[in-house]
């Protein structure tokens, strides 16, 4: 069993690992995630009715509301919310909210800047472990 | 503040700059995450550093008896928004700080949350903002600082994609058309700033309003050129910075008339709860064009229409609160239909001439909307169903 390891950037520090949601388009967590449960309910979203609670989120970029943050910020806090989150284009609103868990709760959801080159084969992968340190950040695509 | 500076890290930025004024976002209560980080800074001592204006919250604390949520729910809230202003942040509790006499200037570095805000500021007005969400403006209007990225600087402030509208369906007023044209925009162009050529030249800041909230809702669009009619973009090669667009694309009448169908969830005919009008928060020339609108029959179902403290008060001066009162008008202050609990459950769907809020409004109340012009709206209330003209 050998994991395949990518490098990313660390966006937000942290180690995590789940399994994959990904998304064909951004989200807007606000009005597009239900905080009790971690379901999409963006019902324009290809992936509405899907839940992100302790998977790694594939999310190619943010999108819509500024309330985003805190709506991901309370997810993490409900224990609703991504296990960590790989985008392709770095989002203000989506990283601090991952920031404010943490600053807040003591709560880790790593987001890490994936290689555009890597997402298909990142996305084929079962499971995705994350460890996104000070400097670098290493993504491991397992089965 | 840490923070800020993990931050700016994080965004990929090598410095900060100094802010003239913030417009905070984080006043809408989402849980307790948002009462623990306001009241954190509270109590370490916190005051904002630089002019900051507050949005809409989620209570109207002008008229508290319109809430039907929680007890909580109402509380938690309220005590969100005193928190901000014991941190020096002016009560404006409204999401177009930018229709008051506290509006940036053309160039002006601001700091500021609420996506249709944050379009219209950097689009309509040629401040500069990035798309800040909440904690960090409060952040940055707390050190009078915001990270160097992004649309802070002049080179990224050029168009990438190139829309050109096309045709208009016969009949629609502009600000249908501007919110179709928004709605299409944010779905295709996503976070790339686009500049639209062929909107119509006389389209009203209003207008322009609703084609910014309804990209910001549909993409992440902070920035849009409206060529001819945008301050940066007095004509296509300025708005392009002579850069080449990454993405072209056309949009006909028919993929206008697509946007507001894909908008509407509700059919012709359905039956309706209310009426919502004011997402973002109506203008006193907005309410203008409503007044002549409502004389006549008394609607059958209520419309509520959100709006500013500020143009409240302007309302009064001018003496038509008594006319929208009579005519089943609730005004709603500080805060936002689709942001608060203040319909009633039960039957029927809500319509709306909004594209934000028919965006938003289907995940968040749970309601079923209908998008219409502002006419539609006011005569399906009071036909009390989906009317179309």
């Amino acid at each position: 069993m050998s994991a395949r390891v990518f490098d990313a950037v660390t966006l937000v520090p942290g180690v995590a690992a789940g399994p994959i949601l990904k998304l064909d388009e951004p989200l807007s967590f606000w009005g597009g995630l239900d905080l009790a449960t971690g379901t999409i309910i963006d019902r324009l979203h290809p992936q509405a009715g899907a839940n992100m609670a302790g998977r790694v989120l594939m999310m190619p970029a943010g999108r819509g509301s500024s309330s985003g943050s805190a709506t991901l910020a309370e997810a993490l806090r409900l224990d609703h919310g991504p296990a960590a989150i790989l985008m392709l284009e770095r989002d203000a609103i989506v990283v601090v909210g991952a920031m404010v868990a943490a600053e807040l709760y003591n709560l880790a959801c790593p987001i890490a800047l994936a290689d555009g080159r890597d997402w298909e084969a990142l996305a084929a992968a079962a499971r995705l472990a994350i460890d996104a340190g000070a400097n670098s950040a290493a993504v491991s695509a397992g089965r | 503040m840490r923070l800020l500076v993990r931050f700016a890290e994080a965004v990929g930025a090598r410095s900060f700059l100094d802010i003239e004024g913030s417009h905070v976002d984080g006043v809408i209560y989402h849980g307790r995450v948002s009462l623990d980080f306001a009241e954190r800074i509270v109590e370490l001592g916190g005051k904002v550093r630089v002019p900051t204006t507050l949005n809409v919250g989620s209570v109207d604390l002008i008229h508290p008896e319109l809430f039907r949520g929680t007890k909580e729910h109402k509380e938690n809230a309220a005590r969100l928004m005193r928190a901000h202003i014991e941190l020096g942040c002016a009560p404006t509790f409204t999401c177009a700080p930018y229709q008051s006499a506290a509006r940036p200037h053309f160039g002006a570095q601001i700091a500021w949350g609420e996506s249709n805000a944050i379009a219209f500021a950097n689009s309509v007005i040629g401040a500069r903002t990035n798309r800040y969400g909440d904690f960090i403006d409060l952040c940055c209007a707390m050190t009078g600082r915001a990270p160097a990225y992004g649309l802070h600087l002049t080179e990224n402030r050029f168009a990438r994609a190139l829309v050109e509208v096309v045709s208009i369906p016969d009949g629609w007023d502009l600000e249908r058309a501007a919110v179709t044209v928004g709605h299409a925009v944010g779905r295709r162009c996503g976070a790339l700033i686009p500049a639209i050529v062929g909107l119509p030249l006389s389209l009203s800041e209003d207008d322009l309003k609703a084609l910014g909230a309804a990209a910001a809702s549909s993409g992440a669009v902070g920035l849009f050129h409206a060529v001819g009619v945008t301050p940066e973009a007095p004509n296509l090669e300025t708005a392009c910075g002579g850069l080449e667009p990454e993405l072209r694309l056309q949009l006909t009448a028919e993929d206008l008339r697509e946007a507001a169908r894909s908008l509407s969830g509700a059919a012709d005919g359905a039956p309706l709860s209310a009426v919502s009008l004011g997402t973002p928060h109506f203008s006193i020339d907005q309410f203008a064009r409503l007044m002549p609108l409502i004389g006549g029959a008394r609607p059958l179902i209520d419309i509520f229409v959100n709006t500013s403290r500020a143009t409240l008060d302007e309302l009064r001066k001018r003496g038509w609160e008594d006319e929208l009162r009579a005519a089943r008008v609730t005004l709603v202050a500080d805060t936002c239909v689709y942001v608060s609990a203040l319909l009633k459950s039960g039957a029927g769907a809500v319509m709306t001439n909004s594209g934000k809020c028919a965006y938003y409004a289907p995940g968040n109340l749970g309601v079923e909307v209908a998008y219409g012009s502002l006419a539609e709206c006011v005569a399906s209330a009071r036909a009390g169903k989906v009317v179309r003209l």
